[in-house]
């Protein structure tokens, strides 16, 4: 088997495509976090700034999400199949709320009617929430497995996708991006918005870290197969722990007022989230609890080694042209939101 | 078991509270065509739009005549309204081959993945990433960076098209794989990337999709701006991007002739059948006539219409005596099944990519002899005109998506074949409904907003002086 820094080509694609949802948490996660704070804002000039900050940057953040489900098509087209297929429902709901996100964006402006302006508010608050909580449920199922069988087939009704231990996941990323988001906008205003949303912040910051510590001990508790790995090995402990650190130092900074930081840390805390689920699946990528035998690993599921090589050189082109175009956008709309005729 | 009849079984076995009259299949079936023709209303006025763009600000940039940047300023405006639906519904596609066709996924995920996965990371990067510059940037950076801008996005809707009709093609004509497994667990892995991606079709459908794209931009400007014109409003900018765009139309609706004269020979070359079903042709051993309309009758296998007698065998082979293959060649059950309807896409897709060249002809001779602004009715034959191009895509697509079936991919795997085992008839069922309401609402809002930003038009108030002498001497040719 072919190997590159010592790891082979399916280990190190299931790295790339966790990178690449960790980018997209990350990026998209402080669009989806503000839009979750949106009806917070009461005033027309404060909904506009806040719509503002997420305006030039909100469409490349969703590249993040195309790629990373482009790459898991081709990587591991198995898995693609098998969790696209079961989740059916609510992908097609995330479908759904991710096209009134974009729409209610872009349509916003163009009236000055009060019901319509009210109207595609509610609808990217909503929307945005929406897609924050079903990303998570999605988490919350992987983490949970699916009992496939030798094909890689299940069915999954609604009410099966938002089990316990899932739903807890989707508040939990809820949370995580309303916490993200909020330090996001901080970092984008200025006055009277600028303090109301610091003082919002603290409520996400409380229940997330409430809801992490819950889902953390349930997984412990309730779901063995994918936290053994973790609490057995005193190195890899390192990680959550590491995470918790990481949102500790949020509330002493965002008390100091150094906000940039505090966004780096929040940055960091849902990157080290995406790092310990990939950790305990590592290298189950869908378990089946009942027949462990059908469960789909990077090895099982990946494609050729051919196709993996290809597309590693492909990443590796490309990565420094997308970094490139992320950083000339965001350099380019840097510091406080300023108003002008082509804003939203 | 075959393979077919494992999935069979499958789908029966599962799907035991089905009570609806019409099967996954089909459900799926329309649910993909639904939601990708509704999408590509919008990216081909993306990859048209920009081009107009880049030639609209790169003039004011060579020339600084305020007319340019008017322009640019404008259709950026319009730009960013098809672009945000054609983001908004371009991602459903890529979560339905997951979601309505594990088989699929499974099946082609090695080869055809990659070429999805460059266009996310070569394409859509690169014009998501520049969009917000373009849209938002003008008063941040520099004029010359904002071109960079401007040009960042046409080329990534550019590039988006490369990857996503290399994927088609592949589903039209694979090359550069080998099948590993059998039955359930057959799929295609990749051996040679360039021969997938320059597959014996993929260049010549890249051009005719860029071209008919080209067009759909082209003619949006020359409907909106020959409204202006027949309104008397916005008279210098639109006498100019009249004069720019008619040239342009010219240009590729004659390029889109050859083009598809290229393509239709690369369908008779690999997808026979398809050929065949475009032309109503069953009988291998006769020669082949070209149809100009025509109706086919599929029990009885013949075609009703007005025709050039042995026109195909010329056009194919430049000689009136060579048969051409026909449907007969092929077994009953590797045939398009709706043979009249795919007679009838490509047909009107011909026809009006003829009547674009006519119209385009005629307004270019009228504007060489200085007389177009002057014929009223030329000006409302281009108002019109916009929904020709977008109709013609549409077809064209329906005639090669359709005459590919039964297959999914090409001699490789049926589309009935293709399905998600596990999703059953109600599912496919309630999304199609949900996309149905989202899809005509974000339809009406679409138009509701376009026809009201092109009622507020280019903000040229500062050349109303300009504006003023113009709307004089147009005045005054119109009532000569």
């Amino acid at each position: 088997m072919e190997t590159f820094l010592g790891l082979d080509y399916p280990t190190l694609w299931f790295i790339v495509i966790g990178g690449l949802f960790s980018g997209y948490a990350v990026l998209d996660g402080f669009d989806l976090g503000a839009g979750f704070w949106h009806l917070f804002f009461k005033k027309e000039e404060s909904r506009r700034v806040a719509l503002n900050a997420v305006g030039p940057v909100w469409d490349g953040n969703e590249v993040w999400l195309v790629i990373g489900g482009g790459a898991l098509f081709a990587g591991f087209p198995k898995v693609y199949a098998s969790l696209f297929s079961a989740m059916y429902l609510p992908f097609m709901l995330f479908l759904i709320f991710l096209i009134f996100r974009a729409i209610s964006i872009e349509f916003r402006s163009k009236e000055e009617m009060k019901w319509w302006r009210q109207f595609w508010d509610v609808s990217y608050s909503v929307a945005s929430s929406m897609l924050a909580f079903l990303l998570g449920v999605v988490v919350g199922n992987v983490l949970n497995g699916f009992n496939m069988d030798a094909n890689g087939q299940v069915y999954i009704s609604l009410p099966g996708a938002l089990n316990p231990f899932s739903v807890l996941v989707g508040f939990t990323t809820l949370a995580l991006f309303a916490m993200h988001g909020g330090i996001f906008l901080s970092m984008k205003t200025e006055g009277r918005l600028f303090s109301k949303i610091t003082r919002l912040i603290k409520g996400a910051m409380i229940a997330f870290i409430v809801l992490f510590a819950i889902s953390t001990l349930y997984a412990l508790l309730y779901l063995p197969h994918m936290s053994d790995r973790i609490s057995q090995s005193p190195v890899l402990f390192l990680i959550p722990l590491a995470a918790f650190l990481s949102i500790a130092n949020i509330p002493r900074l965002l008390s100091k007022r150094k906000f940039q930081w505090a966004f780096i840390f929040s940055s960091i805390t849902t990157c080290l989230s995406m790092v310990i689920v990939a950790v305990e699946l590592y290298p189950t990528i869908l378990y089946a609890p009942a027949n462990p035998d059908n469960s789909l690993t990077v090895y099982n599921a990946a494609s050729s080694e051919k196709s993996l090589g290809i597309m590693l050189l492909m990443a590796a082109i490309g990565f420094p042209l997308v970094l490139f175009y992320t950083i000339f956008v965001y350099r380019t709309f840097w510091g406080k939101v300023k108003l002008d005729e082509t804003s939203y | 078991m075959t393979q077919a009849h494992q999935h069979a079984f499958n789908r029966q076995s599962i799907n035991t509270s089905i009570y609806l009259p019409m099967d996954v299949e089909i459900l799926a079936r329309i649910q993909f065509a639904f939601t990708v023709a509704f999408h590509y209303i919008y990216p081909p006025l993306s990859i048209g739009l920009g081009l107009l763009m880049v030639i609209f600000e790169g003039s004011y940039l060579l020339t600084r005549i305020k007319v340019y940047e008017t322009l640019a300023r404008f259709w950026t405006k319009i730009f960013a309204l098809t672009f945000g639906i054609g983001v908004a519904t371009g991602i459903v596609m890529e979560f339905e081959f997951g979601t309505n066709w594990a088989t699929y996924s499974r099946y082609v995920g090695d080869v055809f993945g990659s070429a999805l996965a460059a266009e996310g990371i070569f394409a859509f990067a690169l014009e998501s990433g520049f969009l917000g510059v373009l849209l938002f940037g003008w008063n941040r950076v520099r004029p010359a960076v904002h071109f960079i801008a401007t040009v960042g996005v046409f080329l990534g809707s550019m590039f988006s098209a490369i990857w996503i009709v290399v994927a088609n093609s592949w589903q039209q004509t694979p090359a550069g794989y080998h099948i590993v497994g059998e039955g359930m667990n057959a799929r295609a892995e990749i051996t040679d990337f360039w021969a997938m991606v320059f597959n014996p079709s993929s260049v010549e459908r890249l051009l005719h999709v860029w071209t008919g794209a080209f067009l759909a931009g082209i003619f949006l400007v020359l409907s909106v701006h020959a409204y202006y014109l027949l309104r008397r409003r916005h008279i210098a900018v639109s006498q100019k991007a009249i004069r720019i765009s008619v040239i342009c139309a010219l240009v590729f609706s004659l390029v889109q002739l050859f083009i598809g004269h290229l393509s239709a020979d690369g369908v008779a070359r690999n997808q026979p059948a398809k050929l065949a079903a475009f032309e109503g042709h069953f009988d291998s051993s006769a020669v082949a006539d070209m149809y100009i309309m025509g109706w086919v009758d599929k029990e009885d296998q013949s075609v009703t219409g007005i025709k050039i007698p042995n026109g195909l065998s010329y056009l194919l082979h430049q000689d009136f005596e060579t048969p051409v293959t026909g449907l007969n060649s092929f077994p009953e059950d590797e045939r398009p099944t709706a043979i009249n309807s795919v007679f009838q896409f490509y047909h009107l897709m011909v026809a009006i990519g003829m009547l674009l060249i006519l119209i385009s002809l005629f307004a270019a001779v009228q504007l060489w002899r200085n007389k177009l602004f002057n014929h009223r009715w030329l000006l409302w034959v281009l108002v019109w005109a916009v929904v020709l191009p977008q109709v013609a895509n549409q077809l064209g697509w329906f005639a090669a998506e359709m005459g590919r079936q039964p297959w999914v991919v090409y001699g490789l795997l049926r589309t009935s074949d293709a399905l998600s085992d596990a999703v059953t008839a109600n599912q496919v069922l309630t999304s199609l409904i949900l996309f149905t309401l989202v899809y005509a609402l974000l339809l009406t809002l679409f138009v509701y907003l376009l026809t009201k930003k092109i009622k507020h038009g280019p903000d040229d108030t500062s050349e109303l002086m300009d504006q003023r002498t113009h709307q004089q001497e147009f005045t005054k040719q119109l009532t000569h």
